[in-house]
Order: C-alpha cells, then sequence, then structure tokens
C-alpha cells in the first residue's frame, strides 16, 4: 500500500491497518529527516494550509504548524479568539472565506464534536482533524502507537492501561480505536464516573482498581483531568482522586517489571503521575512530543499526495 | 516486449573495477571524501564500488551513506503513481568534504538534480561529483553530467534500460527493454 485508503483525517475509526503503517512508515523517514542538521523538505512547497483551531491549544498547534513548515507548505493561522466567529459568522462561511484564498488543506481543533467530518461534506479541502470536543484527537493517537512501536518494536499483543478522565477525553477514544485496530489489549481505569457506560462494547475491559490495572500491563497511558470540560462534580477531590489514580514512583517501584508512561500533555504535576515518575527514564512523554511531529509530517504529507494537481 | 543484454556480470565486473580505480586516482585515500549511494537502486553499485576499495585496493576508511531523494523530487503530486520513500542512511556532516553521488543510470538527470538539493541538509560540501554505471546520451533534461561513467548507452524514450544486481535480482547485468 503507497497511499491512504481516505481524503481526510477526521477519527482513526475510518482508518484501516494498512493506512495506519503506511503513516508510520513514512513517519519514520521524517524522523530521521528532523534529526538532520537541516531539518526541511521541500516536498508540499505549493500547498497551503490553514491552522483553523476553534479550541485552545498549544502543543498540537505548534506540532501541526511545524510539521507543516518542515513540509516547506504555506501556513496560515487562525484562532477563535481573534475572529469573525465571535461576530455570530458560521463555519463553513469561515472555512469557505479561507478556502477562496486558495488553501488545500484544513487543520482543525473544534469543541463540537464531529465538526471535522461536517465540514469535510461541505468544503472543497483536506481535512484534518485536530481534536473535535471529547471525540476523536486522530493524530494524538498515531503518535502515542508511535512511540509505543517505537519502544517496544511493535503494538500487536502489548497491554495498554488509559488512566484518567475518559469519559471526556478524545484522547482516550482515538487510542482506544488505534490500539485494537493494531492488536493491542486495552484496559481503561478511572473513578466509575468518568468512566463512560457501554465502554466495553468498543472491546475494552475496565479497571478502577489502578494497582491491578498497572500490574497488568505494558504501558500506562496518564490521562489529564479535563476540569475545564466539567460542568459537575466528578470526584470528592483531587487529593483523593491522586490517592486512588495518581502514579507514583511507589507503585512503579513494586513492580517486578519495567512499564512505559506516557502522557499526552499537559502534566499536572503531582495528580495523575508525580514529578519523579514524569522525569524517570521510563516516561517517554518527551519522545511522543517529538513523534508527533514526524507522525503529523507523514499525515500532512500522504494527504497532501492525494490532492489533485 | 523484448530485451537486449547490453552488459553481462564479467563486463560489469570490469567496468567496477574501473570505476574504482578512476575514483582512486582522484581521491587517493579517501579521507576527505565521501561516497554516497542514490536510493532506491545507487546504493547496490555504492556497496559494490565500495566493496572493490575496501577489499582489492585496501582503503579501509572509505566512508558511505544512502541518500533517499523522494522529498526532494520534482514530481510530487504528478504521477500517477504515489511516490514511496526509502531510507536514507548518512550519520556524518559533509560539510568541507568531497561528496561523490552514485546511481545506476542517469537518464534525465532529475533524479540527481533533487539529490544535490537533500545532500544540502547534510551541510555544505567542497564539490560533488556523479559517478555512474550507465548514462543514456540525448535524454538529459537538465545540464547535469558524470564524472565517471561505466558504459554510455543511446536509447529512445520508450526503451527501459534495466540494471540488474546480484544481490537484488539474482544476477549481474545490463539489460535494454523495448517495447
Amino acid at each position: 500500500m503507497s497511499e491512504l485508503s481516505v481524503n481526510h483525517l477526521l477519527g482513526i475509526k475510518y482508518l484501516k491497518k494498512e493506512d495506519i503503517n503506511l503513516i508510520f512508515e513514512t513517519a519514520d523517514h521524517f524522523k530521521e529527516v528532523i534529526n538532520r542538521p537541516i531539518k526541511k523538505v521541500p516536498s508540499l512547497r505549493d500547498i497551503t494550509i490553514a491552522n483553523l483551531f476553534f479550541e485552545n491549544s498549544t502543543r498540537t498547534r505548534l506540532s501541526f504548524e511545524l510539521a507543516e513548515k518542515r513540509l516547506s507548505a504555506d501556513v496560515i493561522n487562525f484562532s477563535a479568539a481573534s475572529s469573525s466567529v465571535k461576530k455570530g459568522e458560521t463555519l463553513i462561511d469561515t472555512v469557505n472565506n479561507i478556502l477562496s484564498m486558495k488553501v488545500d488543506m484544513v487543520v482543525m481543533r473544534h469543541p463540537n464534536p464531529g465538526a471535522g467530518v461536517f465540514l469535510s461534506k461541505h468544503v472543497n479541502a483536506s481535512i484534518v482533524n485536530a481534536g473535535d470536543g471529547a471525540h476523536e484527537h486522530p493524530t494524538q493517537a498515531l503518535l502515542d502507537s508511535y512511540s509505543i512501536r517505537e519502544k517496544l518494536g511493535e503494538v500487536q499483543g502489548k497491554k495498554v492501561v488509559i488512566v484518567g478522565d475518559i469519559l471526556h477525553s478524545r484522547v482516550a477514544l482515538s487510542n482506544i480505536f488505534a490500539l485494537k485496530l493494531q492488536g493491542a489489549e486495552v484496559k481503561v481505569c478511572g473513578p466509575k464516573t468518568l468512566i463512560p457506560k457501554y465502554i466495553e462494547k468498543l472491546g475494552v475491559t475496565v479497571e478502577t482498581n489502578l494497582t491491578k490495572a498497572i500490574q497488568w500491563c505494558d504501558v500506562a497511558n496518564m490521562l489529564r483531568v479535563q476540569n475545564e470540560r466539567m460542568e459537575i462534580s466528578y470526584f470528592p477531590s483531587t487529593r483523593e482522586y491522586t490517592q486512588q489514580f495518581g502514579v507514583n514512583k511507589r507503585l512503579l517501584d513494586s513492580l517486578d517489571k519495567e512499564i512505559v508512561i506516557m502522557h499526552p500533555g499537559p502534566i499536572n504535576r503531582g495528580v495523575e503521575i508525580t514529578s519523579d515518575v514524569a522525569d524517570s527514564k521510563q516516561a517517554i512523554i518527551l519522545d511522543q512530543v517529538q513523534n508527533g511531529v514526524a507522525v503529523r509530517m507523514a499525515v500532512i504529507y500522504l494527504l497532501a499526495s492525494k490532492i489533485k494537481q | 516486449m523484448s530485451q537486449k543484454l547490453l552488459l553481462s556480470a564479467k563486463e560489469i565486473d570490469i567496468i567496477l573495477h574501473r570505476l574504482a580505480c578512476q575514483l582512486i586516482e582522484n581521491h587517493t585515500h579517501f579521507e576527505n571524501t565521501v561516497l554516497i549511494g542514490v536510493q532506491p537502486r545507487g546504493i547496490f553499485l555504492a556497496d559494490r564500488i565500495k566493496n572493490i576499495l575496501v577489499k582489492d585496493y585496501n582503503l579501509s576508511d572509505v566512508k558511505m551513506g544512502y541518500l533517499d531523494i523522494t522529498f526532494y523530487r520534482d514530481d510530487f503530486r504528478r504521477g500517477e503513481k504515489p511516490l514511496e520513500a526509502n531510507k536514507t542512511h548518512i550519520d556524518f556532516t559533509v560539510e568541507d568534504k568531497r561528496v561523490v553521488f552514485i546511481d545506476d543510470v542517469l537518464y534525465t538527470g532529475r533524479s540527481i538534480r533533487s539529490a544535490l538539493t537533500a545532500i544540502q541538509s547534510f551541510g555544505r560540501p567542497t564539490e560533488i561529483e556523479l559517478l555512474t554505471l550507465i548514462d543514456r546520451r540525448f535524454s538529459r533534461h537538465l545540464p547535469i553530467q558524470p564524472n565517471y561513467r561505466g558504459r554510455q548507452v543511446d536509447a529512445i524514450n520508450q526503451e527501459k534500460v534495466k540494471v540488474h544486481w546480484l544481490e537484488n535480482s539474482g544476477e549481474d547485468a545490463v539489460y535494454l527493454i523495448s517495447n
């Protein structure tokens, strides 16, 4: 397989396993590129990409922007805070106005689930979903799997536990889709109030005891509690959450194996993960960030190669 | 489809030794020279040349790398098939080095144009030369010529020159294929 089966990256659930393999093989090449003295290739010099961020983001936006610039694409940035969206413009109007300036690809983060799918049906550009509400964050899941593959050799057969606020997490959902597609075993762990009903239907198991989950797994992906998405209280206190679902050095030292610790960031040190764990050699958090650029380069490159001249 | 043998294994062997000797004439001990095999097919030739230099002429310190040019090509989104990348393996910089590009067939010159851009990511060489087994005359799109050539071939655009190596095709041979 040498091209993606899709024209947009809207979510992992639209991808095939072969798509993920192709993205990873391409990302391997780009990882080598971004470690050269000159970290840029001219492939996309005739492509213009708009980064539309209707929701706050730091690392994802920077990572996409860097990936686009490393590929020599022209980049325009847009954030909802300083736009006509505040003046009442619709999403389609906003995007069509931007596309009329001859933009080929749109990278969009939006607070509403399904915004990317909606847009892909109404505008003539390749869409990359950079996070849509609590739905999907496909590039994060891809870079997470890529990082597991890099650290452990392959994803297939590995035991991965996703710990924390599963209910509000698009990272969790995309990760579940990606990991299952590649043949990993997936468990979710967190307070019952933060685990969606019927999540077992996605082929994952639920564990509410962190120690048991950590003893079972090869990889623990620690999620942040998304207070900004919570309108009610889901657990009694942050302190109690940390006591039950925070990973610390003592817990890791009690294991008879060395597990891999991941975190999509931003980290709340001392809440879901202690500093000594976050900074330990078991944590691959900064590798995830570096891999994010390579994986996003691969996604953008492969989607751009399908845009007709 | 018909194919005609242009070079046999024995002829290729003689040519490779001649090319290696020409390189030694210009680069003596290779202390400031790096050989770069151009992916995908130039790497077999590069390996062979390096082997001759090391084994037959006792030049132990010959640096070599593989360069992939996919992301530097000028036909991205222009062809029927998507471009497939290969591995770049260069674990040194080429700053102030004498670089020798090695590729099996020089045809339009566009691959070498891409390689000239790609190599800049690894530094600024003092000079770049080109070694090629087959030079297809009269087919160039760009003003690029080899410094070392194995055999010059006159072929029309509809014909293909295919280089087989023992490593990937089970024999050393060069064929001219016409439809």
